[in-house]
């Protein structure tokens, strides 16, 4: 594999898991430090890609679009908090499953009245629509290079959010022992509504950078939520380190499973195999690492509670 | 005992009812896909269709048509549950709409077993051109290999010799891959089959250009090749190798969401909306009237599919309870389609021409298909012969 053919799968393999991460930090906080399973958080990611079409759409801005989608989802969200999702954390997970499965679709049927059942248009700035010349013979979409710089923006943010601040602290309190934060006088309920606000507001970031990668409609959360929750499981549930790490190997197995996979069935097998199986390998290989994980660190890599 | 005899009484006048119902209207199960990435093929086959009905003021040959939509999800589960619905409960007459062959495939034998007249306005699989050939499954619009194979065709006659091939990996992908391959001569640079409904094409793409082709052959129906326009040209590849693709990726719904990056890109079908003959000028104008915007080849599929039965319902004299004679009135019937000539070939595919359409910028600055030349007249599929219609 030629030098630059490497850099750029890694680069691509390093945009998807960034991505991945925005909306895994968020679902393991929530998992983490409320004990709830959030099914809907997909949805926030849609919502999010939504409000930033439309936005964009409206104004002709991708900042004000990408703006106004972290504030509406971040807003959506803690509404969510406060009056569905909180009565439901003294509930067992099959309620949480349940309910909150209950709001996607709801959420997808919203959407289709108010967008309707065809994908919407979000175009990537124009300024940003060529390639970038990296280095001699490795041309890359600038795009996509703004989308990792976003990313890794929004990781430095979070891990000093997380390491560096008294807010954090609680977070991090609450991720392990939550009955013993709260005694300690860390105000559950307001860390609880600020915490799901902010993970809705990752989403959303996710939601409107994706957009013009992948398409805006009706059903997009669900696919990349179970990815999310690929992520987490690997990564151990509350960690947001775990989500990081995680999400970029996802990322970068997820890429190089798909181009290098194929190659190699049809190093070693007839065509016909080679395209049958190649592909369907390729899609489970994240699947067999999630499973590998399980098997050999139950709790994760990065397990939140000792 | 009267409540019996009255729930007795109203099941015979139900009966009565479906019995009178035959004769006086035609019911058309419409399932296509009209949500998600493919979304935009399964609504210009429905306008097309409901065009004919709406042209004829709401009835198909002279009778009453009473068309049920219905959208599939380019879903096989969905699909099935539709069917269901189609055959058991509305008793339609005739079923069509199907997009997508991963939809048509798991649920043709239900169609089939019920004795339902299927006609497919787009996908055109292997499965039922051959053996499996039925006298209940018409293809109005071309078999998976027929636009793919014209395409060969036409890189031959290009001297491209390093072609990468990419597609979907399902019935309709494998099978047009194959039908390119039939008829292109040159070296295979690369063949890459990546998941149905995959929307982010960056690795592919950073693989194929690391091959080096002298051109890219894909086949990425709906969304999914208007993604992977969009991210080869902004990956800035298209200066290496250009963009070859059979007419499904390059009509006019891709090109109004990818625009300016789809000037110069060749591709193959079997009709394009500048063909020039009175059916097209008629049907064009008529479809641009209606929906305000210029029909695509699913349009136009959708529309020929509604003519077909509207043709066949009227040499029938509206007497379709005939299984046999509707079906023999379907596999012989002439209308007047935009794409000129048509007729079905022994297995209910069709036996048509097949043109090579470039994305042009017009005189006015719009950005359209232009026909360029015609690749094959009268093509036939190469898998009829192996076909014993019963």
């Amino acid at each position: 594999m030629p030098l630059t053919l490497l850099a750029e799968q890694a680069l691509n393999g390093l945009q998807l898991g960034l991505m991945l991460f925005l909306l895994a930090a968020g679902l393991t906080l929530v998992f983490g430090i409320m004990d709830m399973i959030n099914l809907a958080h997909g949805t926030l990611y849609m919502i999010g890609a939504y409000l930033a079409a439309t936005v964009a759409e409206a104004s002709g801005s991708f900042v004000a679009a990408i703006a106004a989608a972290v504030v509406g989802t971040a807003v959506i969200g803690m509404a969510l908090e406060l009056t569905v999702l909180r009565p439901l954390y003294r509930r067992s997970h099959l309620h949480q499953v349940l309910a909150t499965f209950a709001l996607i679709l709801i959420a997808n049927e919203l959407v289709r009245i108010i967008w309707g059942a065809q994908p919407i248009a979000l175009n990537m700035p124009a300024a940003l629509s060529g390639p970038v010349e990296l280095a001699p013979g490795l041309r890359y979409p600038a795009y996509r290079l703004v989308v990792i710089g976003v990313g890794l923006a929004a990781a430095l943010l979070l891990y000093v959010v997380v390491v560096h601040t008294r807010v954090g602290m609680w977070l991090r309190a609450g991720a392990s022992d939550r009955e013993m934060a709260s005694a300690m006088g860390v105000n559950t309920a307001w860390l609880f509504t600020a915490a799901f606000g902010a993970g809705a507001a990752l989403c959303a970031v996710a939601g409107a950078l994706l957009g013009p990668l992948l398409a805006v409609q009706v059903g997009m959360g669900e696919n990349i939520l179970i990815l999310a929750f690929v992520v987490i499981v690997i990564g151990g549930i509350g960690s947001v380190r775990g989500a990081l790490v995680g999400a970029l190997l996802v990322g970068i197995l997820d890429t190089v499973g798909r181009t290098a996979l194929p190659a190699l069935f049809r190093a070693l097998a007839s065509p016909e195999v080679a395209s049958e199986a190649g592909p369907a390998l390729a899609s489970m290989l994240i699947y067999v690492l999630m499973a590998g994980v399980l098997c050999f660190r139950p709790r994760g890599l990065f397990p939140a509670r000792g | 005992m009267t409540k019996k005899a009255s729930l007795l009484a109203g099941i015979a006048l139900l009966a009565l009812a479906s019995t009178a119902d035959a004769a006086d209207k035609i019911k058309v199960g419409f399932m296509s896909t009209l949500s998600g990435p493919g979304a935009a093929l399964g609504v210009d086959i429905r306008d097309g269709f409901e065009l004919v009905a709406k042209g004829e003021g709401g009835k198909l040959g002279g009778l009453t048509a009473d068309i049920s939509i219905a959208d599939d999800q380019q879903s096989p589960d969905t699909g099935r549950q539709v069917v269901e619905r189609f055959t058991k409960r509305d008793r339609v007459d005739v079923i069509t709409g199907m997009v997508f062959s991963n939809v048509l495939l798991p649920v043709m034998p239900a169609i089939l077993a019920s004795g339902t007249v299927y006609i497919s306005p787009n996908t055109g699989p292997e499965d039922y051109a051959a053996e499996k050939c039925d006298p209940n499954f018409f293809v109005v619009s071309w078999q998976n290999e027929d636009t793919a194979s014209a395409m060969g065709q036409v890189m031959n006659d290009r001297s491209l010799k390093n072609v990468y091939l990419i597609a979907p990996n399902y019935p309709g992908g494998r099978e047009t891959l194959n039908g390119f391959k039939r008829t292109y001569k040159g070296a295979i640079a690369g063949e890459v089959y990546t998941r149905l409904g995959q929307l982010d094409y960056a690795a592919e793409i950073a693989t194929l250009r690391a091959a080096r082709p002298d051109a890219v052959f894909f086949f990425l129906p709906g969304g999914m090749g208007t993604n992977f326009i969009k991210q080869y040209v902004s990956a800035g590849a298209q200066q290496d190798a250009r963009l070859y693709t059979p007419g499904y990726s390059a009509d006019e719904d891709t090109i109004k969401s990818v625009g300016e990056p789809m000037v110069g890109i060749l591709n193959t079908a079997q009709w394009a909306h500048d063909l020039d003959n009175p059916a097209n000028r008629k049907f064009v104008a008529d479809f641009q009237k209606a929906y305000g915007r210029l029909p695509t080849m699913y349009a136009q599929q959708g529309y020929d599919a509604a003519q077909l039965i509207a043709a066949a319902v009227r040499d029938t004299g509206g007497r379709i309870e005939d299984k046999a004679a509707f079906r023999q009135a379907l596999h012989a019937a002439r209308f007047d389609s935009p794409r000129g000539r048509f007729r079905f070939n022994t297995n209910n595919y069709p036996i048509q021409d097949y043109y090579l359409r470039e994305v042009v910028k017009d005189g006015a600055g719009r950005i359209t298909n232009k026909t360029i030349g015609k690749v094959y007249t009268d093509y036939a599929d190469p898998f009829a012969a192996r076909c014993k219609m019963k």
